[in-house]
C-alpha cells in the first residue's frame, strides 16, 4: 500500500467508524423487537443453568455464587451470537447493490470493515446492556465501578467486533448467505462450549484446555470477569489478543472484500 | 415528443478538461474480453449514452469509472484524475446510481440520504441543509421519516438520486437508471436528472436499454457491442448514419441487433438480481 493511502486511510477512520455506529444505533432504535427477543436465551441462561447450578453447586466457583461466575461469560456469548451472523449483512448488501455503493465513496477498505466491526460492537453492546439490567434485576454479584463497567463495554465493542470479521471472512469466503448461517451454527456452539463461559478452564480435559488458549472468546470472559466480579486475570493479556486478533480480523476481511465487491 | 435536450455550452465545450477520458481500456475476464480497446470522451456538461445489448460492456466500463476495477491496460481519467491512482479524488466528484435497486429498506429515507452525506465527508454544518435540498429536488419531503422498505420503485429510484447528488458531484453516473420502472417513474427521473444538468452543470454519463430515452435526453451516444464502440455521435448522427428516416432503434439493430448470443443469460440474471432486491425492500 503506498504511504499517501495509508494516510489518507488513518485521515477518514474515525469519522467512518463513528459513521457506521450512528447508523446500527438507528436500525436498533427502529427495530426494538430484535432487541428483547435476543434478550430471551441469555435470561433462560441465567435464570435457569445458573440459578440451578448455583443451588447445587458441583461447579467450583471459589467461594462466589456460581450466577456471578456465569454472567460474564453469558454477555460474551451472546455478543458473539449476534456478531458471527454479522458477515450475513455484508453479503445481503452485495446482493441488493448497497456494497458497491458504499465502495463508490471515497471509504478504503479497510475503514469500511473497521466501520462494520465496530458497528457490530454497538449491537453486541445494546444486548449486553440488556444482561446487564437482568443481573441486577437477579442481584447477581458485579463489580457496578463504572470504570469496569465502561472497560468492559470496551471489551465487548472489541470482541465482537473481531467475531464479526471472522464472519465477514467467512462471508468472503463463502458468499452466500445460506452457507454462511450453516458455518455461523456450526462454530458458535464449538467456540462457546471451548471457551471459559460456562466452568473454569481447570475443569475441562486437556485437549479442550488446549482450544481454550486459542479461542479469543476466553480471553474477552476472563477480561469480563476481571471487570466485573474481580476474577483473578492478566487484562493486558486478554485485551491484548483480543486486540490483536481485531486488528488481524480486520485486514484479513479487507483484503477479502474486493471478492465481494465484485459479484 | 418534445426534445428535453438543452444546448450544451459551446465555452465548457471546447475547454481542454474532459468530464471522462478513455484510452484503449481492455478489461478481460478470463476468456472472455469484456471491453476490447475502446477509447471515448465526454464533454464537461453533456449527456453521454452508453448504449449496446447485454453482455456489450457497458457496466464493466462503469465499473472502470467508477474505480471500483482498475483497468488491465489502456486508462481512463475523469477530469484528468486517473483511476488508477486517484480513486479516492475521483469518489469525491462522482455521484453514482447502479442498476439494481440499492438502498438500505432498514432506514428511513432521510437516514439513507444521511449515511452517504456522512461518507462523502460533507460537512455537519452543511449536512441537515444538503439532505433537505436533494430531497426536494427529488420529491421525497414527505415520505424522508419513513422506512425505505415501504417505498414504491420509483420512489426507491429517486432516494438513490438524492443519495447519488448529496456530495453535488461533477460526473453523475447512472447505470440503466430506469429499467423496471413505470413509465410516469421514468420520466419522473429524467426530468430531475436534466433540470439539475441544466441547474449545476453536471455532467452525466448513462447506460441504457430504452432508445427513446437516448435519443431525447442525450447529447452524444456510443454504441457497444462485444466490448467494442461500434459507433458514436449525436443521436442524429447516427441515425443518418444508418438512412433516412431511420430511427435509434433501427441504428441499434443496425450496429448490435440480429445477436442474441448472450442475452438468455444475462436476462435471467437480471430477472435474479431485480427479485433479489424486490425481496428486501419490500
Amino acid at each position: 500500500m503506498a504511504p499517501q493511502r495509508i494516510v489518507s486511510t488513518w485521515r477518514v477512520l474515525p469519522s467512518r467508524v463513528l459513521t457506521f455506529c450512528l447508523v446500527e444505533l438507528r436500525r436498533i432504535q427502529h427495530d426494538r423487537t430484535e432487541l428483547y427477543t435476543r434478550a430471551i436465551q441469555p435470561i433462560l441462561w441465567l435464570l435457569i443453568y445458573g440459578e440451578t447450578f448455583t443451588r447445587i453447586h458441583v461447579i467450583p466457583t471459589g467461594n462466589r455464587p456460581y450466577i456471578d461466575f456465569l454472567a460474564p461469560g453469558i454477555m460474551a456469548q451472546s455478543a458473539l451470537f449476534i456478531a458471527i451472523f454479522y458477515g450475513i449483512q455484508i453479503i445481503w448488501e452485495r446482493d441488493a447493490g448497497m456494497l458497491t455503493k458504499l465502495l463508490v465513496t471515497p471509504t478504503p477498505r479497510v475503514a469500511l470493515i473497521t466501520g462494520k466491526a465496530f458497528a457490530a460492537g454497538v449491537r453486541g453492546l445494546s444486548q449486553v446492556i440488556v444482561i446487564l439490567v437482568l443481573s441486577a434485576i437477579l442481584r447477581v454479584g458485579l463489580d457496578w465501578n463504572p470504570l469496569h463497567l465502561i472497560a468492559a463495554a470496551l471489551v465487548v465493542v472489541i470482541s465482537a467486533g473481531f467475531f464479526a470479521c471472522l464472519s465477514m471472512v467467512l462471508a468472503g469466503i463463502v458468499m452466500s448467505r445460506d452457507r454462511l448461517m450453516g458455518i455461523g451454527q456450526a462454530i458458535t456452539m464449538p467456540l462457546f462450549f471451548a471457551s471459559s463461559a460456562l466452568y473454569p478452564i481447570s475443569l475441562m480435559p486437556g485437549w479442550a484446555r488446549a482450544i481454550t488458549v486459542v479461542n479469543p472468546l476466553t480471553y474477552e470472559v476472563e477480561a469480563l470477569r476481571g471487570l466485573l466480579i474481580g476474577a483473578p486475570t492478566n487484562l493486558a493479556l486478554d485485551i491484548g489478543v483480543l486486540l490483536i486478533s481485531l486488528i488481524a480480523g480486520i485486514i484479513v476481511a479487507a483484503s477479502l472484500l474486493g471478492r465481494l465487491g465484485r459479484g | 415528443m418534445v426534445s428535453r435536450q438543452a444546448e450544451v455550452p459551446a465555452a465548457v465545450e471546447e475547454s481542454s478538461v474532459q468530464a471522462v477520458s478513455v484510452r484503449d481500456l481492455r478489461i478481460q475476464f478470463e476468456s472472455v474480453r469484456a471491453v476490447d480497446g475502446i477509447s471515448f470522451e465526454v464533454h464537461p456538461g453533456e449527456v453521454f449514452g452508453l448504449l449496446g445489448p447485454n453482455g456489450a460492456g457497458k457496466t464493466t466500463t462503469i465499473r472502470v469509472l467508477t474505480t471500483l476495477l482498475p483497468p488491465q491496460s489502456g486508462g481512463a481519467h475523469v477530469f484528468e484524475l486517473d483511476v488508477r491512482r486517484n480513486a479516492m479524488a475521483i469518489r469525491q466528484i462522482i455521484g453514482y446510481v447502479p442498476q439494481q435497486l440499492s438502498i438500505d429498506g432498514t432506514l428511513t429515507g432521510w437516514e439513507n440520504i444521511w449515511l452517504f452525506a456522512r461518507l462523502f465527508d460533507v460537512p455537519g454544518r452543511e449536512r441537515k441543509g444538503r439532505i433537505a435540498e436533494v430531497l426536494e429536488i427529488v420529491g421525497l419531503q414527505d415520505a424522508a421519516d419513513r422506512l425505505a422498505r415501504t417505498y414504491s420503485g420509483g420512489m426507491v429510484r429517486r432516494l438513490e438520486l438524492a443519495q447519488a447528488l448529496v456530495n453535488r458531484p461533477r460526473l453523475l453516473i447512472l447505470d440503466e437508471p430506469t429499467i423496471g420502472l413505470d413509465p410516469v417513474a421514468r420520466s419522473s427521473i429524467w426530468d430531475r436528472v436534466e433540470a439539475l444538468r441544466r441547474q449545476y452543470g453536471m455532467t452525466v454519463l448513462v447506460t441504457t436499454h430504452y432508445m427513446d430515452e437516448a435519443d431525447e435526453l442525450c447529447h452524444r451516444l456510443a454504441v457497444m457491442h462485444h466490448g467494442h464502440i461500434v459507433a458514436m455521435g449525436t443521436p442524429a448522427e447516427l441515425k443518418d448514419s444508418v438512412g433516412p428516416q431511420a430511427t435509434l432503434d433501427d441504428v441499434f439493430r443496425h450496429y448490435a441487433g440480429g445477436d442474441l448470443r448472450d442475452e438468455g443469460a444475462e436476462s435471467l440474471r437480471q430477472v435474479r438480481s431485480v427479485r433479489r432486491t424486490a425481496g428486501r425492500v419490500g
